[in-house]
C-alpha cells in the first residue's frame, strides 16, 4: 500500500478543485491536488461552454446585490443567503483574477462582453467566445495550478472514501486506477470538489464522472447533505439530429444571442401559454421553458422525437456567421444548417442545486472536511439563475481552498497528520471485492444497472414527480442496493479495473438516488426544480431547507430554517456608493 | 420485418505483456452514432471489463478518448461509426495499460509514494 501525506488534499479537479489548489498554495499549504480522470479534464466545468454570471459592470451599471436580488428571486425561498451573497460579492473579483490569468473573456473596445442570460435583470454574463469558456477555464486553471509551489497533481487517482479519527477527517483512501493499488492519504484537511450527480439522468449534459460521488463521500463521513429533492434541468438540450463532437447544452447562449425562436410540433410560439414573455428577449427562465416543453410534447405537440424546435431560420445569414463563426462549419460537419431547418431540442439534466452543507467558510459538520463548488449545496435555492455555477466554483473553491489551509496549517497546530492505520484502509475498500467470483462471465457489470438506475431516475424522479412514483423509485433503488449490487461479478484487480469502479460508482449513485427521491417524497409541495403533479402548489410551511444524514446505514431526512441575511440590498448599495 | 443495421467492433484486448488479441462485438448501428457510442454500448451491454478512457461524453472537450480507428488516430467520440466492421486499437506511441486504455498521463501528474 502506497502512503502519502499532505496539509490539504482536494478531491477533484474541475473549476472549484483546481482554485481550491491555488488558493491553499497561496495560504502557505502543501496540496495535493487529485482527479479520478486527468488533471482539468473531467468534471462539469470542461463541458461548461456557456457564460458565467458577476456583476462587474462593464456592459451596463450592475452592483453585485442586484446579482443577489436576481439570485435569490431565481431561488424560490430557499436561498442559503449568506452563501448566496458570498457568491454574488466575491464573484467580480474571482472573474477579474481569472482575467488577470489571461482566460480570455470576450471583449469590445476593451470591455468585457457582457449578455443578458436568463433571468438576470441585466446584461451580467461574461464569456469565452465560440463556446469555449469551459475550456478555456480549465485551461486557465491548470496553468496556475502548474505553476503553484507547493501543489502535487495527481491523475487517475479514484478517491473511495473519507477516513474519520476521532470525530475528524484525517485522510482518505484511493485506489490507483492505473495500477490498481490502494493509495492511503493522510491530510490536515479535505476539500470535496468532485462534482454533483446529473449523471443519474437518462439525458443529461455531465461528464461520465457525475454520478454524486462527493455527495456520497460526505454521507459516509457523516456529513449532512441538504436541498437534495432538487435537480436543475436545462429546457433547451440537444436532440436531434445526432450531434457529436459538442456540448448538448450549446444551443442556449445563441438563443439569447441571436434570438432563436421555440416552435411546438405545429410550429407555433407556446412560452407565452405558460405564463412567461419570450417575445423579442428569448429570456423566459429555464424551469418554465423546461415545464413549457415538457406540457407541448405531453399535449401531443411535440417534435418527432419527442421534445420541440428550436429555430434560427429567420436569422439574416450575416449575423448568424458573425455570432456563430467556426460553429457554423462543426454544425456542417453534423449535417446541421441551420439556415434551412431547425433542430429538436428537450429538458436535459444539467444542474444539482442541492447538495454538502457547509457554513460561510465552507466546512461541513465534520471537523477538517470542506467542500467546494457544485458539490456544495444551499447557495441556488430551489431553482439556480443561469451562469451562477462557473461562478460559485471560483468563488467556493477558492474559499474552501483558503480555509482548509488555515484549518490544516494553524487551527490544528500544525498537526497535518494523523497515523492512519493499512487496516482501515483496505476495510473501506472491502465492500466488492468479498464478491469477486473468478472467471465469471461480465455481462450484467454495472455499467448495465446505472443504465437501469438513469432510465428509473428520469422516468419517476425527473421533472415532474408524483408521490406514487417516487415511492415506486425508492423500493427500485433500495432493492438494486440489497440485491442486485451484491449478485454482481466483479473481477479482481487489474490495471484499469473499469468494473470495479463502475461498482463504486455505482454505489455512490444509488446512495444519491435514494437521498434524492426520498427527499422529492418528503417535500409535499411544488417549488422551483421540484414539481409534483401530485401536490402542485408551494406551500408555506415548505419555505425550509431539507437535510440529509446517514445514520446506522440508513437516510434520516429533517428541516432546517433557511438562512436569511439581516442586511436589505437597498442599504448595501447605499453603502458601497 | 426489418433487419436492423449493426456494426461489427473488433476491440484489440489485453494488458500491458499480454499476448495481443481481438475480440468482436455485434453493435446496432444508428444514423450518426459515434465509434465512443459503440464502446459505451459494448460495455454496459456485452462486456462489462472493457477498458477505454473518456470523460465528457461526445462533447470533445476532454480529449481523453484517442484510439486508433481503423489504423487512424482520432477521438473516438467525433470518429463516426460505420456499418461492417470497425477496428479499434490502442495508440501506437503510448505505453499500453489495458485494451484501448494507454498511458497518457503527464509525467508531474504521477503519484508518487512516501513507501
Amino acid at each position: 500500500m502506497i502512503r502519502v501525506s499532505t496539509d490539504v488534499f482536494i478531491i477533484g479537479a474541475g473549476g472549484a478543485g483546481m482554485y481550491a489548489a491555488v488558493a491553499a498554495a497561496r495560504a502557505g499549504a502543501r496540496v495535493l491536488l487529485a482527479d479520478k480522470s486527468l488533471i482539468s479534464r473531467g468534471g462539469a466545468t470542461i463541458m461548461a461552454q456557456m457564460t458565467v454570471a458577476a456583476a462587474v459592470g462593464h456592459e451596463e451599471p450592475d452592483h453585485w446585490t442586484h446579482h443577489l436580488a436576481d439570485t435569490i428571486e431565481a431561488g424560490n425561498g430557499l436561498c442559503n443567503e449568506h452563501l448566496s451573497a458570498i457568491l454574488c460579492e466575491e464573484g467580480p473579483i474571482r472573474i477579474m483574477e481569472m482575467d488577470e490569468w489571461k482566460v480570455g473573456w470576450a471583449r469590445e473596445n476593451g470591455r468585457m462582453t457582457q449578455v443578458h442570460a436568463p433571468g438576470h435583470g441585466l446584461k451580467r454574463c461574461v464569456y469565452v467566445d465560440y463556446l469555449n469558456t469551459g475550456p478555456a477555464v480549465a485551461r486557465t486553471l491548470r496553468g496556475e495550478v502548474a505553476q503553484g509551489a507547493g501543489i502535487t497533481r495527481v491523475s487517475g487517482l479514484a478517491v473511495m472514501e473519507i477516513l474519520v479519527r476521532d470525530g475528524e477527517a484525517a485522510g482518505a483512501v484511493a485506489i490507483d486506477v492505473e495500477s490498481g493499488e490502494t493509495i492511503l492519504i493522510e491530510a490536515g484537511a479535505i476539500v470535496l470538489a468532485a462534482g454533483g450527480l446529473t449523471r443519474l439522468y437518462k439525458r443529461n449534459s455531465a461528464s461520465v464522472n457525475m454520478a454524486g460521488e462527493a455527495y456520497a463521500m460526505a454521507l459516509r463521513a457523516g456529513a449532512e447533505l441538504i436541498d437534495m429533492e432538487f435537480v436543475q434541468f436545462f429546457p433547451i438540450g440537444h436532440l436531434a439530429p445526432r450531434l457529436v463532437g459538442m456540448d448538448p447544452i450549446m444551443w442556449d447562449p445563441f438563443r439569447y444571442k441571436v434570438g432563436g425562436r421555440l416552435l411546438n410540433g405545429n410550429f407555433e410560439e407556446f412560452i407565452h401559454d405558460y405564463g412567461a414573455s419570450d417575445g423579442g428577449t428569448y429570456t423566459a427562465r429555464r424551469d418554465v421553458a423546461s415545464y413549457a416543453i415538457t406540457r407541448e410534447v405531453e399535449a401531443g405537440r411535440g417534435s418527432p422525437h419527442g421534445g420541440v424546435w428550436l429555430s434560427f431560420e429567420h436569422i439574416p445569414d450575416d449575423v448568424m456567421m458573425d455570432k456563430f463563426g467556426p460553429m457554423i462549419d462543426r454544425l456542417a460537419k453534423n449535417g446541421i444548417d441551420l439556415s434551412k431547418s431547425a433542430i429538436e431540442v428537450s429538458p436535459i439534466a444539467h444542474y444539482h442545486m442541492g447538495g454538502v452543507r457547509v457554513d460561510d467558510e465552507m466546512r461541513t459538520r465534520v471537523p477538517g472536511l470542506f467542500a467546494a463548488g457544485e458539490a456544495v449545496g444551499g447557495a441556488n435555492g430551489a431553482t439556480r439563475l443561469s451562469g451562477n455555477a462557473i461562478t460559485e466554483a471560483f468563488v467556493f473553491g477558492e474559499r474552501a481552498g483558503r480555509f482548509a489551509a488555515t484549518h490544516a496549517t494553524h487551527a490544528k497546530g500544525g498537526r497535518s497528520q494523523v497515523a492512519l492505520d493499512e487496516a482501515s484502509a483496505v476495510a473501506a475498500l472491502a465492500a466488492p471485492r468479498g464478491q469477486i467470483k473468478p472467471g465469471a462471465k461480465l455481462d450484467g457489470g454495472a455499467a448495465a444497472l446505472m443504465k437501469e438506475l438513469q432510465a428509473l431516475m428520469w422516468d419517476k424522479v425527473g421533472l415532474f414527480r408524483t408521490g406514487e412514483a417516487l415511492e415506486q423509485a425508492l423500493a427500485r433503488i433500495r432493492e438494486m442496493q440489497r440485491d442486485d449490487m451484491s449478485r454482481m461479478a466483479i473481477p479482481d484487480d487489474a490495471p484499469f479495473n473499469q468494473a470495479l469502479l463502475d461498482w463504486y460508482e455505482l454505489r455512490a449513485g444509488l446512495l444519491c438516488a435514494e437521498a434524492v427521491t426520498l427527499s422529492a417524497i418528503n417535500r409535499t409541495e411544488s417549488r422551483g426544480a421540484h414539481q409534483r403533479d401530485d401536490i402542485p402548489d408551494a406551500s408555506p410551511e415548505f419555505e425550509r431547507n431539507q437535510t440529509i444524514v446517514l445514520q446506522n446505514g440508513e437516510l434520516v431526512a429533517g428541516w432546517v430554517d433557511v438562512p436569511r441575511i439581516s442586511y436589505t440590498l437597498e442599504d448595501k448599495v447605499a453603502a458601497a456608493v | 420485418m426489418s433487419e436492423k443495421l449493426h456494426a461489427t467492433l473488433k476491440v484489440s484486448r489485453g494488458a500491458e505483456g499480454d499476448a495481443p488479441r481481438f475480440d468482436s462485438f455485434d453493435v446496432p448501428f444508428e444514423d450518426g452514432a459515434s465509434v465512443l457510442d459503440a464502446l459505451v454500448w459494448v460495455r454496459t451491454n456485452q462486456d462489462a471489463s472493457l477498458a477505454f478512457r473518456y470523460s465528457c461524453f461526445n462533447a470533445n472537450a476532454c480529449k481523453e478518448c484517442m484510439v486508433r480507428v481503423d489504423g487512424k488516430t482520432e477521438y473516438a467520440c467525433t470518429a463516426r461509426l460505420k456499418t461492417g466492421i470497425v477496428k479499434v486499437e490502442p495508440l501506437a506511441k503510448k505505453r499500453l495499460v489495458r485494451d484501448l486504455v494507454t498511458d497518457i498521463v503527464p509525467p508531474k501528474e504521477r503519484l508518487r509514494g512516501e513507501g
